[in-house]
């Protein structure tokens, strides 16, 4: 292991879903707790922190968490990127050690969002005159009346549009890809929702905006999970369990949208990500063809097929041919989303970026039961936080 | 004659109802809030230019939760016009997938808000079928 690569000690996830008796501390002190349990190492080997909440603490996390499992002085840094604050919390961590202030860092997300609705929709009182307000000179609440900011509808724009561009979509494509998630989280114990759901009833479920239906959105719910990284000259003086079970973070990207036509109008969830996915190859020096399983963003299942060309797992164009391929089925040649994805496992959003990256190192060392994917070696985490944020981890099983 | 202001200040009323856009006097890049620069190219000059009152729809979704006030389903869509992307609902169509399909050709219209206590007039806009 090279001295200035970075790794994964201990990573953990709590139990996703509904917490009634938990509160976010809870959570978070449960993921942080797990995940130096994991690694090997106590609070007192820590020497920063990184974490992310947006549902509402009003203080930070990152101290909040301190105050129940270790007040040790240390830096702590409280960040915020939309659905993308977990990834983002992890490279804080990183460039942390990469820049050589300590050896060990703890990066952390946890929500409670249990029975929170659709969100992106902000309620405005009516005006008793019309008068002009804000950035668009508004005389009453554009959404609704002027296109949809909701996120099922932003999301279903996106899915149509590449259809548009492309061809080949329908409502029950995306049903399809749907069902795929649900049912692989029929293997996961820790998923939200461990049900398989038929291409039929999927359809049959409520429609938010057309072509989503309630099962083909994240699933708001509780959860927290945290990670503990390294630096590879750290982990040469641990034990040699530690160094068999450490991860190597062969690629940490994070990208904001460029500016293209349109991209104020709708979001634009393609570039950023194409951009971070071809940062990410390179820096890891490995390809698509190489990943043995990919979880991404799939926030609705309009946004997945997006992503299979996004992440350049299909040529340009082709992500319906290659969903149709069965490539992306999690006995293919390109498994997406084994948990179940953010559609049956769940989205506590500021826990995602970091449980995404736990359920390709369960992988990679060999520890995800029935639902391990045989051999994988490398694998691919991905987040979108509209605004907009994508964060592109790449992960290797370690050499040792 | 009642009194009218526009829903938002880049709809431009009258007899010949339309969209204006802050368009960079560098790069051309098109925009519909207020501005502070160019987020194309960092430029700080804009001039306003008319958008075009037809175009294609790009893409689209068929709402069915909204905030109260707003009838659903609605249908919410992104419409080039000739060039320039456009946020706007499909109206004046029944919102259903046999009506509305991307690719098709429509072109801006306005329609009557209520009026408020001083018995101004809102008018909002959005795009209906050629």
């Amino acid at each position: 292991m090279a001295s200035d690569d970075i790794y994964i000690l201990g990573i953990t996830m709590t139990k996703f879903g509904k917490h009634p008796t938990l509160d976010v501390l809870d959570l978070a002190s449960e993921a942080t707790l797990g995940a130096l349990a994991d690694g090997g190492v106590s609070i007192h080997d820590v020497g920063i922190i990184a974490a992310g909440n947006l549902s509402g603490m009003g203080t930070g996390l990152g101290q909040d968490v301190q105050k129940q499992v270790g007040q040790t002085g240390i830096p702590v840094y409280n960040v915020a990127n939309a659905c993308a604050t977990g990834a983002t919390a992890l490279r804080t961590v990183m460039m942390a050690l990469k820049a050589g202030e300590c050896e060990i860092g703890l990066a952390l997300g946890a929500e409670k969002l249990s029975g929170a609705g659709m969100l992106g929709l902000a309620e405005t009182a009516s005006e008793a005159t019309w008068t002009p307000k804000g950035r668009f000179g508004a005389v009453a609440p554009l959404d609704g009346r002027i296109g949809t900011a909701s996120m099922p509808g932003v999301f279903a724009q996106v899915g149509l549009e590449y259809g548009h561009r492309y061809g080949g979509v329908s409502f029950e494509l995306f049903a399809r890809i749907s069902e795929k998630n649900h049912a692989n989280s029929t293997l996961n114990p820790l998923a939200a929702y461990t049900k398989p759901m038929t291409v039929e009833q999927i359809m049959a479920e409520p429609m938010m905006a057309y072509p989503n239906t309630r099962a083909m959105c994240s699933a708001n719910c509780d959860g927290a999970a945290a990670a503990v990284l390294t630096t590879g000259e750290r982990l040469k003086s641990m034990s040699s369990e530690q160094q068999r079970r450490a991860v190597k973070v062969s690629a940490s990207v994070l990208t904001t949208d460029p500016w293209e036509e349109g991209c104020q109008v709708l979001p634009n969830i393609n570039t950023l990500t194409r951009n971070a996915a071809t940062q990410a190859y390179e820096q890891a020096g490995v390809g698509p063809e190489d990943l043995g399983l990919i979880e991404l963003h799939d926030c609705f299942a309009t946004a997945e097929l997006v992503h299979y060309d996004n992440l350049m797992l299909c040529p340009q164009g082709g992500a319906v041919d290659f969903f149709e391929s069965g490539a992306s089925l999690r006995q293919g040649r390109s498994p997406v989303n084994v948990s179940g994805g953010l559609e049956s496992k769940g989205h506590p959003i500021a826990a995602t970026g970091i449980a995404n990256i736990w359920e390709i190192c369960h992988h990679l060392r060999g520890e995800a039961g029935p639902r391990q994917i045989p051999d994988a070696t490398v694998g691919l985490a991905h987040v979108i936080g509209l605004g907009s944020t994508c964060g592109v981890h790449i992960l290797e099983k370690s050499a040792a | 004659m009642t009194a009218a202001v526009p829903l938002v200040d880049y709809l431009v009323l009258g007899d010949d109802p339309h969209l204006v856009a802050h368009q960079c006097l560098q790069c051309g890049a098109r925009y519909f809030d207020h501005r502070n620069a160019c987020a194309g190219c960092g430029a700080t000059s804009f001039e306003r230019a008319q958008v075009a009152r037809t175009g294609t729809l790009k893409t689209f979704t068929i709402v069915n939760f909204a905030m109260p006030g707003i009838p659903v389903p609605f249908v919410a869509g992104v419409v080039d016009c000739d060039g320039t992307s456009v946020r706007g609902n499909v109206i004046n169509v029944e919102p259903s997938t046999d009506h509305i399909r991307t690719g098709m050709k429509l072109r801006l219209a306005t329609y009557s808000m209520g009026q408020d206590g001083d018995g101004v007039e809102a008018i909002g806009f959005g795009f209906e079928p050629v």
